[in-house]
């Protein structure tokens, strides 16, 4: 089973259970001001947004193929069979390409640390030996949040958008984007209306990358017989000159 | 009088950049990057990445287009620029782990990509390349300290081994000044069309070539003035001559680009985009079509000019790429804090004051006097125009 959320955000009604289950169980800080929050950062690593009467939630989407472990020149990212992206803070080397790559915006920084690390949502990684829900599942009093397989939330969504076609915005946001995610999210309006950004590729993006970098060994290949050759044309001149024993 | 003033007031100038760049230097490993940068979440890239590391990379790609030029394609009139521009190579590239140890959250980890491997990463093989070329660099200038010692033997071994180190380090330069472009092949629908594109390795790559001859004249004109040497006024005029077809081919193909992906059509939108591509581009085709022109290459100042205002077109480019492309997506202005710019502007000023120190104690336009007849000008001034013309190009 791969772990996964579906967030259906017609059912969430703000009251912000997920992020005090979230700060408590990643011991971060957690009170009235930073409720008022309504953005992740290196203290929050989930965030409720108000849209008028509406809610949704921002936390990392958890691709399937995703672009800050690509990037990472040391592996400190990394996308692991249960489905959650988990962060390895002792290789990190700091240089924050991870958060420039996430279409979703999703890494923060602890920008005042002397020796900062980078923070994100984890899916619960640390209770996936049990296979245990994550805490902001756990918490959820109406259901907005649920956790389970990937395939499983998917066939749920579908069922939930054609049993009441009224209530839904036709599509599931995380089947698609960015080649798909394992934080699926449901909706009544259409998604950039509730702070999901809309003009996300539906490839993986660490395919726009290996279209350059797949090239490498043959132009290292290339580029010495090439060289090799041109100085040989090149110096013939010389060549010639030695072997009559010119100077 | 004046010329002992002109001294003074570079020397303090100096001594204001360090002292500046030494309290910013504090204020960043004391305070971490939070109180040294205006760097944020949404904007975690400035200035130390687009300037520091794109543009000093960039900046010190005439080792390889020169060291190519002169051992691979044996273009022997280019002799005597090739150890200037090892040097300012050598030093370009040192400069840039200087300001990536500002930059990384966790700077005595900079050696981590030697070990813990990720071959998908374009940031990992950029590591891997700078790492082993500034291994080549040491090696291609170790020479000119070895004559200085006149350790001969050392000079024969390192003779014998030169043409794998060029073969190298013309590879290992291709691959990371097209890969610096390739970093930004991860954001497709964030980076600005005027600047995302799928040949932005290889746009890249050509504007590095051209850099390094640009600022190949940039220096021969420097040190001539610094050094009291005589300007290498036919090989300036044939370089920019280079220079020019370089951009042609450079600009062609970003227009090509541009119209095929359709987008020369957001230079349409308002905003700050359209006008800082503008500003690229000028900066560039302006010093294009000058160099075209016989009259403007005979004309040092105007030669020097044009080369400057050139430099500050690719600067314009990668700062596009790094930062103004990236804007509008995130929602957020980024404009460097003070100690952002005071830090970059000591490691410009060290490797200035590097490179005179290098040539004044060390053989680095030693070449000159072997290979090319210099023409007859005085020491410390430019050739006048009647020089020139007998010169020629």
């Amino acid at each position: 089973m791969a772990r996964a959320l579906l967030f259906d955000s017609t059912l969430c009604i703000g009251c912000r259970e997920c992020e005090r289950a979230c700060s408590e169980g990643k011991h971060l800080p957690y009170d009235e001001k930073i409720a008022q929050e309504e953005k992740t950062s290196a203290h929050k690593l989930t965030a409720v947004r108000t849209y008028g009467e509406r809610f949704s939630r921002k936390l990392c989407m958890h691709c399937l193929d995703p672009a800050c472990a690509s990037v990472c020149p040391v592996a400190a990212l990394q996308k692991t069979a249960a489905g959650p992206v988990v962060y390895l803070p002792e290789r990190c080397m700091g240089c924050r390409y991870c958060m420039v790559s996430c279409v979703f915006g999703v890494p923060t920084y602890e920008w005042h640390s002397r020796l900062p690390y980078v923070r994100k949502c984890d899916l619960c990684a640390d209770r996936a030996p049990k296979k245990e829900p994550t805490r902001c599942a756990e918490a959820c009093p109406t259901g907005a949040t649920t956790f389970g397989d990937r395939e499983e939330l998917i066939a749920e969504a579908k069922k939930r958008i054609a049993e009441k076609p009224d209530g839904y915005y036709p599509g599931i946001y995380g089947i698609e984007e960015a080649g798909g995610t394992s934080v699926l999210i449901l909706s009544a309006v259409p998604f950039d209306q509730i702070g999901y950004p809309v003009n996300v590729e539906k490839v993986a993006l660490p395919q726009y990358t290996w279209a350059a970098l797949k090239h490498v060994p043959d132009v290292v290949v290339m580029g010495t017989v090439l060289l090799g050759g041109i100085h040989w044309l090149t110096h013939r001149k010389e060549e010639v000159a030695r072997k009559e024993g010119r100077p | 009088m004046m010329e002992l003033a002109r001294k003074y007031f570079w020397r303090a100038l100096f001594v204001v950049i360090m002292a500046v760049g030494a309290y910013a230097t504090f204020l960043r490993f004391w305070g971490g990057l939070g109180a040294s940068t205006n760097l944020s979440d949404q904007f975690p890239w400035g200035i130390w990445i687009g300037f520091d590391v794109l543009c000093g990379v960039g900046l010190a790609a005439g080792g390889f287009t020169l060291a190519a030029t002169v051992h691979i394609f044996n273009i022997r009139s280019y002799r005597p620029v090739v150890r200037p521009a090892i040097l300012t190579a050598f030093l370009g590239y040192l400069l840039v782990v200087v300001a990536l140890m500002y930059d990384l959250g966790h700077p005595y980890r900079i050696w981590h990509p030697i070990i813990m491997w990720n071959p998908r990463s374009v940031m990992f093989e950029v590591g891997w390349c700078v790492t082993l070329y500034t291994t080549v660099l040491f090696l291609e200038f170790l020479p000119v300290v070895l004559e200085k010692l006149k350790w001969r033997t050392a000079l024969k071994v390192m003779k014998a081994v030169t043409l794998p180190i060029i073969i190298a380090g013309v590879i290992l330069s291709t691959l990371h000044q097209s890969s610096l472009g390739s970093l930004f092949l991860i954001m497709p629908n964030r980076l600005h069309p005027l600047w995302w594109t799928p040949l932005l390795p290889v746009l890249f790559f050509l504007s590095a070539v051209a850099t390094g001859l640009a600022m190949t004249i940039f220096e021969s004109w420097h040190s001539s003035k610094a050094f009291g040497r005589q300007l290498e006024y036919g090989l300036v005029c044939r370089m920019t001559r280079v220079l020019a077809v370089l951009t042609a081919v450079y600009l062609t193909m970003r227009f090509l680009d541009l119209s095929h992906r359709g987008a020369l059509a957001s230079l349409n939108q308002p905003g700050i985009e359209r006008w800082m591509f503008g500003l690229e581009i000028v900066l560039m085709a302006v010093p294009m079509l000058m160099f075209f022109r016989e009259k403007t290459r005979q004309h040092p100042l105007a030669v020097y000019l044009g080369v400057v205002m050139w430099l500050l077109g690719f600067v314009t480019n990668r700062m596009n790429v790094s930062v103004t492309g990236l804007e509008r997506s995130a929602g957020v202005h980024y404009f460097p804090k003070w100690s952002e710019i005071a830090v970059t502007l000591a490691i410009i000023a060290a490797g200035f004051a590097i490179f005179r120190l290098a040539a004044h104690y060390l053989p680095v336009f030693e070449e000159e006097h072997e290979e090319e007849k210099a023409l007859p000008a005085g020491p410390g001034r430019v050739p006048t125009l009647e020089e020139v013309r007998v010169q020629g190009d």
